[in-house]
Formats: C-alpha cells, structure tokens, sequence
C-alpha cells in the first residue's frame, strides 16, 4: 500500500507510467505485420488442413479419415516404415556425424573452417540434384558397381538402389548436415579447461571424453538427432526417388492420396498426424533441452 | 593414547601429503620465444611457493609444466624422487586449482568433488564423507546438492580448491585462483588459503601477477620474467633486496635516482651516501626509493639518514595515507607515501614548498642497473 501512494506522489509519476504504456502500445504495432504472417502463412492454413480432415467422402463430418489408418494394415506399414527409416538414418547420422564433428571440433580453425565448407557445401546444392547423384552412383551399371567388380569386391553387380538400403544411403547423405552442425556448435563450446581438469584429477582421456566431453556435447547430440528425426519423419524426394516404390513413407502416401485418389480428406489426416507427431517429439524433447536453440547447438 | 605418540603420528601424516618438487633445466620455446629458458628450483616438501611474474613472463608455462599439461623441450622435473617430466598429467597425483576454476556444469557440487575420488575407485561411502569434509574444509558443508551455475563467484572458488584437495594430493597447483574475485574477497580468500596450505602442509605452487597477493600469502617468491627466475626469496628478501632492477620495479613501487662512484664511495648529485651494510653490485648501479621509506625530516634528523632537498609537486589525499610527489635538483620525482593521523591533514605541506626528505641508511638499497 506504502508503495502505490509514493508512486503516485512522486513527480511526474503518472505521465511516466503513461509514457511506459504508450511505448509498449508501439513496440506491439512493431511487431503486427509479423503476428499477421503468421496468422496468415501458419494459423489459417494448418486450422484448414484440420477441418478438411474430417470432412468425409460425402463431404459431412466424419472420422473416416482416421478410421481409415487404424483400420487398414498398408496404413500402419506406411507408418513403421516411416518410423524405421527415421529412426536408422538419425542412428547412422550419429555414428558417422558425431566422430566427424569431434575430428573438426578439435582442428585449428583454418582447417575446422575447410572442413566446415566441405560440410556445407552439399548443404548448400539442391536435393534433387544430390538424391539423383546417387541414383547414378548407386544402380546396376552405375560406378559403384562397376568399381567393386572391377576392384574384386563383389562379383555380380548388386542391388543397392530402389530398395531401403539406397534410401539410407541418400537420406543419410542429405540428413548430415543437420547432425553435425548442432553437435560441432556444442563441442566448440566445451572449454578445454573441463578436460584438463579431468585429466588433472586422474581421469584417463578415455574417461575423461566419456566423463566430461560427452555429456557437455550431449544437448548438440540430442538437439541434431531430434532435427534429423523429425525431418526424416516427413521427407519425400530421397525415398520417392531412391526406394523405387518400395519405401512407402507416410508423405509418399499424401501425395498419392492427392494425386490418384483426389481424396483431399485422407491426404489431411496423414498431415494432421504427421504434425501432431512432430509436435510431440518436440515437447517431450523440450523438457531434456532448449528447442528454441534447436539449429543452434542447443545449451 | 598418549600425547607424544599422537603428535609423531600426526607429523607423519603431515610429512607424507607433502614431496618436494625439483626443477631442474627446463626449457621450452614457441618458435623464437623462450617461454621458459632453463630454469631450475626447487620447491621444500611443504613450502608454499608463489611464480609471480607480468603476463607472458613464464610463470603459468611453468605451472603447465609440474601439471603435465606442457611438454617442455627439455630439463628434468621430480616430484620427491620421482622423475616426472614424462608421465602424463592423469597420473601425476597433483591437485590444481585453475583460474577460470573448470567445474564440470553438468555436475553438482558433490559431483565435482567427489570426480577424482570416483575415478579413483573409492566406496560410494567413503566419497559421501570425503567430499563433505572437503566441502567443510572450505566451509561449503551442506552444499553438495548445489547446481555450479547457483554458485557465486567465491563459492565456485572454493569448490575448485575441495575438488583440488579432496583426493589428498601432495602437490597442490594453483593458476591465480582468485583474480576474478572482488577485492574484498579476494583479500579473505589470501587468508583462507594460506590457513589451509598450514593446516594441510602440501606443497603448494602458486602462480599469480598481483604482488601484493604473492607477499601475503608465500613462504617464498619466485620473480619470473622473459622465461626466467629473476630472484629467489622469501617476501622481505624480495621487497627489501631486489636482486636486480627488474624486480625491484616489479614488487612495490619504486623511483631509481642515478648515482655516481666517487672513489670507494656512491654519491647521488655529488653527496656521498650514508650505506648500512649495503651490498654494493659491481657495475652501474642505481638508488632504490620507496614511497614508504622516505620521510619529511623532522626537528631531529637522526645521523644515519641521507638527506634531499626536494620541491613539493603535489599531494594527494588517500583516505589512509597521503601521497607526496616531490621534484629533486636534477627534476626527478619522487614519491613519498607518509600515515595520516586525525586533524594532521592541515600540516602537510603544499605544493611549491620546499622540503628536506629523509631517508635511513638501512633503507638505503642500491641496484645494479641492468636495465632489463
């Protein structure tokens, strides 16, 4: 009570929390052309998406949409596909990228910075151009064939594209990128101090990296994972191209929903459920790490 | 059980946390720098040796070197009768304080302190009690369950020296611990420190740049520059009988009047000097005067004190004392730090007076100018 009465009888006190509204007031008007964006490119188009997908072939509301996934079984091998390929592409991801990402996170930085653009460069160069690079490098009479024949590897050319292993390969490919970055940004950040320190009090750099190294690199690891993880989930040009029709993941299902059976309804539902996953994944992972710094390397 | 048999109990314990450190010829270069240019030392079985030194001058090099963490180019190092010089830094048993402290973010303070006794395979018991009584040691009891990041900056200090302590190391390295603490604390924290290297009798290494914090804390100083061990000695050698110029401008503050021999005598603008058992160097040599050794004469000028005519610059008042900068005859300033007591302020002279300064023959010290 003390406090409001001084507030108000100090001078000028009234037309400085008038002036502090005011400012407010002004900062929001800032901020109205990017809240309209996002009503307009995000909140409309997703609210759509969920009112077309129960809307039933007759077009009344319905739940068929949903019915439909639980129901038929070619649903629920679309989604353990999905979630197998999503789940061995994060996995190799780890495996080759988090060494990788040591091996640069520990070069000086002229050559960190070399290794950094051999990273991104392909980062950089379109997908379709990347997924049908290997679809060259990867068929019957393509080069890595033709090489492993003629090197004595294997003597029949094998089958190493238009199956899950091609799309592994391509996905694992195009998804490194999104592991290492993250993971590189967090081991950068480790002070080299904790790992003296570590070996100071005895441990052996074996125990050190597992002790300390690892789980200060952690939160990276898991942000990169979580990133590769959920655009696995709903990727489309590497299976489509490199599973030759026999990796059906869920975003290939939307498309032929649209396309082959015009049903805009099943098509919405599959997105619906797609975004829900997503979303899920992120809010569990939100309470092991930071999800606002996801591209950032998560601290 | 009998008094004396406690005590020789409790000296042995003392004399096996503590080993000597023998240094002897160690070298290493950075391209053309001599980061360190064969140095030897050795630090007693229980000394508290402090490497004060400029930034770049060696002294953390060094601290490098006895950690394991810089390989040197050559030279030979001991811990007791151990040859060290090539065992790596995991197995050197010595304890470090570092200077950014480096506990581990992703653990509690327990976690941090029990780390070295977890390595060591100690019972899960056994490290509870451990690391508690480190943590008492440095009077955190009760804060193991604290986060690092909850910890202020004198608290993660002290965490650093339990971490460092806790597995009982006779070697006890520190890498200017306290430089990023507040004056304040940093002043209780000198105390607190040197109250547990006497309760814990290891031989402790203590680099730092701060002056004041080396005469505090040290058994005995090392002054380091450009890669090498400039003086030896305890904080009042040191302070009192630089061995050279470098480390008579480095410790405390000091103005060099040139001198001149006149025959077997040293005379400063033409009047010989009254020395009290001075060490003259051979060589060039110059006069040493400290601020808080020179006095404003007084009615009774004792014999023994050499005399200079000086015009009063300045004065400046600092709260504890004041600050007196007079110019001599040749226009060189000194500066006299003289005690303020109550209204006395009103008697100090002002500026354009001129005064007569005094300064004993004991105090008077004089150097070879070396000028490195």
């Amino acid at each position: 009570m003390m406090m409001t009465d001084t507030s108000i009888s100090l001078p000028h006190g009234a037309s400085l929390r008038r002036d502090g509204a005011l400012e407010r007031l002004r900062l929001f008007g800032l901020s109205s052309p990017a809240l309209l964006l996002v009503l307009v490119v995000l909140v409309i188009p997703v609210g759509w998406l969920f009112y077309v997908s129960f809307i039933g072939a007759n077009g009344q509301f319905s739940l068929e949409n949903y019915e439909r996934m639980i129901a038929r079984k070619s649903y629920t091998r679309i989604f353990i596909t999905t979630f197998q390929v999503s789940f061995l592409t994060t996995g190799l991801c780890i495996l080759i990228g988090y060494p990788l990402a040591y091996f640069m996170s520990q070069l000086p930085s002229r050559w960190a910075s070399l290794a950094l653009i051999t990273v991104l460069v392909p980062f950089w160069t379109s997908l379709l151009v990347r997924t049908y690079a290997w679809l060259v490098l990867l068929q019957k009479q393509g080069l890595i064939n033709q090489w492993a024949i003629s090197l004595g590897v294997w003597d029949e050319p094998i089958k190493i594209v238009h199956n899950m292993t091609g799309t592994l390969i391509g996905m694992v490919h195009i998804m490194l990128p999104f592991l290492i970055l993250p993971v590189y940004n967090a081991m950068k950040a480790i002070d080299h101090d904790y790992l003296k320190a570590a070996s100071n009090l005895g441990a052996s750099p074996r125990r050190a990296f597992w002790t300390v190294f690892f789980p200060l690199s952690a939160p990276g690891l898991l942000a990169g994972s979580l990133m590769v993880f959920i655009l696995c989930l709903g990727f489309f040009v590497t299976p489509a191209v490199l599973g030759g029709g026999k990796v059906i993941m869920v975003s290939m299902k939307i498309v032929s929903n649209i396309e082959l059976f015009v049903n805009w309804g099943a098509a919405s539902a599959l997105g619906v459920v797609l975004l829900a996953l997503t979303v899920a994944i992120l809010w569990v992972a939100s309470r092991f790490i930071n999800v606002a710094n996801l591209s950032g390397g998560g601290r | 059980m009998p008094a004396e048999t406690q005590g020789v109990s409790n000296l042995t314990t003392l004399l096996a946390k503590a080993l000597p450190i023998t240094v002897r010829n160690i070298t290493k270069t950075y391209g053309a720098v001599h980061a360190l240019d064969d140095v030897s030392v050795d630090v007693k079985s229980g000394e508290f040796l402090t490497l004060l030194g400029p930034s770049g001058s060696g002294k953390t090099t060094l601290l490098m070197v006895l950690a394991g963490f810089t390989r040197p180019d050559g030279g030979s190092l001991k811990f007791g009768d151990d040859e060290v010089i090539r065992k790596p830094p995991h197995l050197r048993d010595v304890g470090m304080v570092f200077q950014n402290y480096a506990l581990f973010p992703h653990m509690t303070v327990a976690g941090n302190v029990g780390y070295p006794l977890r390595l060591r395979k100690t019972p899960k018991a056994e490290i509870d009690t451990r690391v508690e009584e480190a943590l008492e040691t440095v009077r955190l009891g009760g804060y193991g369950a604290r986060h690092i990041h909850q910890l202020s900056g004198g608290q993660k200090q002290r965490v650093a020296v339990a971490r460092a302590i806790v597995f009982e190391p006779r070697i006890l390295l520190m890498d200017e611990p306290l430089s990023a603490l507040d004056k304040k604390l940093r002043d209780q924290m000198q105390i607190e420190l040197r109250h547990l290297h006497e309760k814990l009798g290891m031989t402790t290494v203590y680099v730092t740049h701060d002056q004041r914090e080396a005469l505090t804390m040290s058994d005995r100083i090392a002054v380091v520059n450009h890669g090498r061990i400039m003086q030896l000695g305890t904080p009042q050698q040191v302070y009192d009988k630089p061995a050279n110029r470098f480390v008579a401008d480095f410790i405390g503050d000091s103005t060099f009047l040139p001198v001149a021999r006149e025959g077997s005598q040293i005379a400063f603008a033409g009047t010989p000097l009254k020395l009290s058992g001075t060490v003259v160097p051979s060589g060039n040599v110059v006069l040493m005067v400290r601020p808080e050794r020179l006095r404003l004469a007084t009615a009774d000028v004792p014999q023994t004190a050499n005399l200079f005519e000086a015009t009063v610059a300045n004065v400046v008042y600092q709260g504890d004392s004041y600050l007196m900068y007079a110019h001599l005859p040749g226009g060189i300033e000194v500066s006299l730090r003289g005690g303020i007591r109550g209204d006395a302020v009103a008697e100090l002279p002002m500026p354009g007076d001129t005064v007569t300064l005094t300064l004993d023959a004991a105090d008077t010290v004089l150097i070879a100018d070396d000028d490195d």
